[in-house]
């Protein structure tokens, strides 16, 4: 009788046996090492697909460029063992390390370089591809030495070539990128479980030396309890970076783990419509940046973890300076430059993500400018479909609160088209200038760039997203600061 | 045969019904999955290049049908997000699905017969009483809370099983099982108490038959009479909820996966909706009606196989 009650979950049962299963299989032993990432990659071909996962899990590990970012932020040597640059700054003469091989077996060498620069123009789909517009033209002048000519000197160019633009192809190896990558780096794409995990290993033909594990499993594990949970359960060694900040001290207080803070690129900014009024007044916005408590703010939103920057620049980059007390908290002050524009009495529309940290921001800041007489109506979009046409696209919104986790993104308040509305001729010559200049000349036009849109007040910049690092002891020569795209296994030991 | 003919015309109505409703739904929803495939940083020109690469360029009406005929040949088209096709995916994760309905399944068996007519036959008893409330309690705990808490005293403080995460059983048995048991627990605790509710009453109200009266009377013990006359009666309406719950599993099963991070189709709607990947989301409420339905059907042959009555009624 009961066999029969049993027959619909039999026949479950059955059905579920034609589960598609995968061939490999995952050792646990000391050469393997199992990292938890929040974001899972859509597919594997970041030419075509955006989104900081794909590259976080391939860069340098998988694929790899002529130069790279290390832990401190600076452009170190990778594929090209050094380079030269000409009087005029825009001729990069790369020479290449010999006895490269692609995952597939092809030699690398300078025509791939070519290759791979070309390919971003006429191949790739996504908007950073436009950062390999100031390429004029690549020579190869002999197998391991390529010359790169800019059709204006750039900067910002060599910088670019350390993410995910600068990665090396090969001809051979691009038919079917979103499934098989095919790179020169330290890793292969072994297996993917698609929901779950990604599993890398070592490339057995590596130029370089070799990675302290063999087998690195990325585990993607969306809800932060399950994240941290994982860890704690020994099911993963690492977590890439900390979701959940208030699940910080659980770790801190367990000796079976490291926890390292570090910091980001990723600058959580409360950002104003400069494109309409009352926001398009200078004395509007510099009065809502003085009201609001950003250290009160950063307690709450994010459990006193970030850093205040006060500008769009992160302490990784070299003209970083600290801005944080350029608008003192003073809601008097506030209120008194508000009745001087004209705007005792304001309504604004703060439209943000659907995401926690934007969610709990957002409630400090309401209630920040309530306290001056502002009122401010939240609401939460989806994200990232609402919020991308809405706020992002369509510019309907006069503040939201969002991360901008792209490097050096600076650069936006250049751009008058983009959704900050801000337009200042002066800043747009500064960073051409500092793109154009010395190394030395960038610094200083840079930290004008910096102090001039804090000075207008262009956006409001809350605080910066830390980077929480926590692994299990056994793990060493994890970065602190998340400064490339890249989750960098090369470092571990 | 008429029987299975209407069975069949209902299934494809159904299921034309509720991607029609899908489909508008998911066409009204503000956001574009061209948008969200290309990210932040794009232009204009390359959005319009990519909506007419996904075909979303084209009429609703346009889009629907050929995303019908596709279907009607066994090809669900491509994700616009990851670019691959939809159809072996489903069968992944249907599998992780499946297997985990069946297994909470199997466990909410496992503990609600025996429980259902240990309180059905001590219902006069305190310990009957305690069964009934300790269900009645089951009920009321929802499933992901069941396995937050099961994961708190299992993973994190014992660490005798895993959190969270998915091993296929090809590749091996041993991880795949354990990683099964705390999910299949807490979708299958919940459904215990349910079931539990309805096995006491339907063997209680199989002691109160004639039948069974007589087959006592004849000298037969309690638990014998019971087994051998009472629980084939007791199985009809036990079986009708059965085809209820397994409904409800697979409703678990989409928020039981996000707490155990198991790769099924419930994970997989999710995500697939916040990123608009139209399609895939059509594909996944297509398998999952198809589901429904055949669950349904299927109870309706339990029936027949466990009540010969019903045979001749037919």
């Amino acid at each position: 009788m009961r066999v029969r009650n049993g027959a619909l979950a039999l026949v479950l049962l059955v059905l579920a046996g034609c589960s598609a299963g995968s061939t490999a299989s995952v050792s646990t032993g000391p050469d393997t090492l199992s990292v938890g990432f929040a974001a899972e990659p859509e597919n594997f071909d970041f030419t075509r697909t955006d989104g900081a996962a794909i590259p976080q899990a391939l860069l340098y590990n998988v694929y790899e460029g002529l130069v790279k970012l290390d832990a401190d932020g600076k452009i170190v040597p990778l594929l090209a063992k050094s380079w030269t640059i000409s009087p005029d700054r825009t001729s990069y003469d790369f020479q290449l390390q010999p006895g490269v091989k692609f995952s597939d077996g092809a030699p690398f060498t300078a025509a791939d370089v070519k290759f791979s620069i070309d390919r971003v123009k006429t191949a790739w789909t996504i908007s950073i591809k436009s950062k390999m517009d100031v390429v004029d033209h690549v020579d190869v002048v002999d197998p391991l030495h390529v010359r790169v000519v800019l059709k204006k000197p750039s900067n910002g160019w060599l910088f670019d070539m350390t993410s995910r633009v600068g990665a090396m192809f090969s001809p051979t190896g691009i038919a079917d990128l979103a499934n098989k990558p095919v790179g020169t780096g330290p890793y292969v794409v072994a297996e993917r479980r698609r929901g779950d995990s990604i599993i890398l290993r070592q490339n057995t033909a590596y130029w370089g030396a070799k990675p302290a594990y063999k087998t690195v499993v990325l585990k993607y594990i969306k809800d932060p309890t399950a994240l941290n949970n994982a860890l704690l359960s020994n099911g993963i060694d690492v977590i890439s970076t900390i979701t959940a900040p208030d699940s910080i001290p659980q770790f801190e207080t367990d000796n079976r783990f490291t926890v390292l803070q570090g910091t980001t690129n990723s600058e959580v900014v409360l950002s104003f419509n400069g494109d309409r009024a009352p926001l398009n007044d200078v004395r509007v916005r510099q009065a809502l940046t003085l009201a609001i408590d950003r250290k009160a703010l950063l307690a709450t939103a994010w459990a006193n973890r970030g850093t205040l920057i006060g500008s769009m620049v992160p302490p990784t980059d070299p003209w970083y300076e600290d801005l944080s007390g350029y608008y003192p908290y003073d809601p008097a002050k506030a209120k008194a430059l508000l009745a001087q524009a004209g705007q005792p009495n304001l309504s604004l529309r703060l439209r943000i993500p659907n995401l926690s940290y934007a969610v709990s921001a957002a409630q400090v800041v309401a209630s920040d400018l309530a306290d001056i007489g502002v009122r401010v109506s939240i609401e939460p979009l989806d994200f990232p479909a609402v919020w991308l046409k809405q706020v992002f696209t369509d510019h309907d919104f006069d503040m939201s609160i969002v991360q901008h986790v792209e490097a050096r993104d600076i650069t936006t308040f250049g751009a008058p088209t983009y959704y900050w509305g801000y337009h200042n001729p002066r800043v747009q010559q500064l960073l051409a200038k500092a793109d154009a200049g010395t190394p030395q000349e960038q610094v200083e036009d840079m930290k004008q760039v910096a102090r001039t849109i804090t000075a207008d007040a262009a956006a409001d910049w809350l605080f910066l997203f830390p980077n929480v690092v926590v692994a299990k002891k056994k793990v060493h020569g994890l970065a602190r600061n998340q400064v490339s795209e890249s989750f960098d296994l090369t470092g571990l030991s | 045969m008429t029987a299975l003919l209407r069975r069949t015309a209902i299934l494809v109505v159904s299921v034309f019904v509720a991607s029609t409703i899908v489909f508008a739904f998911m066409a009204v929803l503000p956001g574009d999955p061209a948008q969200v495939a290309l990210g932040v940083n794009t232009t204009p020109e390359l959005l319009a290049r990519t909506r007419h690469d996904f075909g979303l360029d084209r009429p609703l009406v346009t889009q629907y049908l050929s995303w019908m005929g596709g279907v009607l040949h066994g090809d669900f088209g491509r994700s616009y997000v990851t670019g691959e096709a939809i159809g072996p995916q489903l069968v992944d994760r249907l599998g992780v699905t499946l297997w985990l309905v069946g297994a909470g399944m199997l466990v909410a068996l496992v503990l609600a017969i025996p429980f259902g007519t240990l309180a059905a036959t001590w219902h006069r008893r305190a310990s009957g009483a305690a069964i009934s409330g300790l269900s009645q309690l089951g009920v009321a705990v929802p499933a992901f809370l069941a396995g937050i808490l099961l994961v708190q005293v299992f993973a994190v403080q014992l660490r005798w099983l895993p959190s969270g995460g998915w091993t296929p059983p090809d590749q091996n048995a041993g991880e795949f099982v354990r990683g099964l048991i705390l999910p299949a627990l807490s979708l299958g605790i919940v459904q215990a108490a349910v079931l539990t509710r309805y096995v006491r009453s339907a063997v209680l109200d199989t002691l109160n038959q004639d039948y069974l009266r007589t087959a006592r009377s004849k000298g037969l013990r309690p638990y014998p009479a019971l087994l051998r006359h009472g629980l084939r009666n007791a199985a009809v309406p036990v079986v009708t909820v059965l085809g209820l719950q397994l409904t409800t599993l697979l409703i678990g099963a989409v928020v039981v996966e996000r707490v155990f991070v198991l790769p099924g189709l419930g994970s997989m709607l999710l995500d697939s909706v916040s990123s608009r990947d139209l399609l895939t989301v059509q594909g996944i409420v297509l398998v999952l009606v198809v589901a429904v339905l055949l669950v349904n059907y299927l109870v309706d042959v339990l029936y027949v196989v466990i009540d010969p009555r019903l045979r001749v009624r037919r």
